[in-house]
């Protein structure tokens, strides 16, 4: 799904990375760990082409992201749901309609993922908030909008980052839930989070990789959970 | 984007496009005001333009194929003279016909300047000639010479002296006032441009969200131009209404066409006003393409 060989990025002189070899694949759960600062979510942002890499390759579904216009990075985005820590909606459209944003962008009737959209919502339960604009959602409620509109296209990845760093444990725990159950339904996910007891908490549920960002290189954490 | 999908995506519009990008306030207002105003000032630059075709086309027309003989001599000699002017005119190559003007015909040519009161009859006024010339001309020179040497108080007057500048000042205009509707279609390309990049810049965040989402640049940048053609052909529409309106109201023409009542259009030229608003558009249309594109490209 998504491969990084020898990849390495620097920004504003600083080599954040260097020779990071990583393979996403299908069906697999990542977490990828480590202290504030160290490029977590710079090399998720690689792994969607927010960032290219100064050195190395990056292949996202077997193509080369160098090789990829404008247009194709966007194609390449519609097969990967992507959650923020501060998710961004648009917020003069109610939470439905931001859900169904990346149907009405893909250029889709929007009558399959319409019929859809009361169920995801009622998965992340939020099936009472269908009207409401996003500043009238709490925090939790905001992640579990943006998962909802991460995966509304059925995508093949799904990269999260940080996405409990706003929540209490309990929240955050619904929310590790929903990511397990994806990945049950077969989805590739990253998980980027230095919360640890998130991590364990996975671990009865999901037979996940993780991995950690050490001198600017990533290095698999031990044994699988 | 060929022409028939663009006009096809301005007509048609798309609904969750349109949706996605918030309602804009200011710029929105200030586009349609500058179409409005820019349209207003080009249907009188249009006019300027098609009064002075109509006034050079109409001198040309009534002077170039007349001239005038004026006969000033002694009371005695002055009707040998115009007798020897009328043989000379009759039997030249070139005049389809001379016709001696009338005492009251001279008087009513005269009374503009110095009333109806004169005593017209007591001045020493020249004899005037009527002089038609034929497609082509007779030989001026030539006939100008014979005149001085046959009847010594003519003079030949083609109206060429005064006819020239004024042809040449009304083609001037006409000039200045297509050039004015260039410059009015730069400035109003350029503001529209700077609406449209002003827009995009507001709308960083929703067009972060709209790309994190999958959106291809021609889908934001859609919504975008479509919003300002449509801003640009109503605001240009409503100025373009505003100025025939104020054309239409103007004092009517005079018979004898004095320039500044004869500033508007006739018959089928009212029709051309109409088309500022489909040139407004497609303006807007590109420069907002233009804009759009580049903005995003340098987001990227």
């Amino acid at each position: 799904m998504i491969e990084l060989k020898k990849a390495g990025f620097s920004y504003g002189g600083g080599e954040i990375f260097r020779d990071v070899d990583l393979h996403l694949a299908q069906g697999t759960f990542h977490f990828l760990t480590g202290p504030s600062g160290t490029g977590k979510t710079t090399l998720m942002k690689m792994c969607y082409q927010a960032l290219m890499p100064d050195s190395g390759t990056i292949k996202v579904f077997g193509r080369d992201v160098r090789a990829m216009n404008r247009d194709d990075v966007a194609l390449v985005r519609r097969r990967i749901g992507v959650v923020h820590q501060d998710c961004q909606f648009l917020n003069h459209l109610s939470v439905g309609e931001n859900v169904l944003l990346p149907s009405f962008v893909a250029g889709r009737d929007g009558l399959d993922d319409q019929r859809n959209l009361r169920e995801l919502l009622k998965w992340v339960e939020l099936e009472e908030n269908i009207d409401q604009l996003p500043p009238e959602l709490s925090g939790g409620e905001r992640q579990r909008a943006a998962l909802a509109r991460a995966v509304i296209l059925s995508p093949e990845v799904i990269l999260a980052d940080e996405p409990t760093g706003n929540l209490d444990w309990n929240m955050a725990q619904r929310l590790l839930t929903l990511l397990i159950e994806l990945n049950k339904m077969g989805k590739t996910i990253l998980v980027a989070t230095h919360d640890m007891n998130l991590i364990r908490a996975a671990r009865p549920h999901v037979a996940a990789r993780v991995l950690r960002i050490q001198g600017k290189r990533v290095h698999l954490a031990g044994a699988d959970l | 984007m060929g022409i028939v999908n663009g006009i096809q995506m301005i007509l048609a519009g798309d609904k969750q496009a349109d949706r996605v990008v918030p309602p804009a306030g200011f710029t929105a207002r200030l586009t349609s005001f500058t179409a409005a105003v820019m349209s207003f000032l080009v249907v009188f630059a249009l006019a300027l333009s098609m009064a002075t075709g109509r006034l050079a086309d109409r001198w040309s027309a009534e002077l170039s194929r007349t001239s005038t003989v004026r006969i000033s001599a002694p009371e005695a000699q002055l009707e040998i003279q115009s007798e020897r002017v009328m043989e000379i005119l009759e039997t030249t190559k070139g005049i389809a016909s001379a016709r001696l003007m009338r005492a009251d015909e001279q008087h009513a040519l005269l009374e503009p300047w110095f009333g109806p009161d004169l005593p017209l009859d007591n001045l020493p006024i020249p004899r005037l000639i009527e002089v038609v010339e034929e497609s082509v001309g007779p030989d001026m020179e030539g006939l100008r010479f014979r005149l001085a040497a046959e009847a010594p108080g003519a003079v030949l007057d083609d109206h060429t002296r005064w006819r020239r500048p004024l042809v040449d000042a009304a083609a001037r205009l006409r000039m200045l006032a297509v050039l004015s509707i260039c410059l009015i279609g730069g400035a109003l390309a350029a503001m529209i441009t700077l609406a449209a990049q002003a827009a995009l810049a507001a709308n960083t965040q929703v067009i972060q969200v709209l790309r994190l989402v999958g959106a291809k640049d021609k889908y934001i940048a859609k919504a975008f131009v479509r919003r300002f053609t449509l801003r640009g052909f109503f605001g240009a529409l409503f100025g373009s209404v505003c100025g025939m309106v104020a054309i239409f109201l103007l004092p009517s023409a005079a018979a004898e066409g004095a320039f500044l009542t004869g500033l508007g259009f006739s018959g089928m030229q009212w029709f051309i006003p109409l088309l500022i608003p489909l040139i407004a558009a497609i303006l807007a249309f590109w420069a907002t393409r233009i804009a759009a594109n580049r903005t995003l490209a340098r987001m990227n």
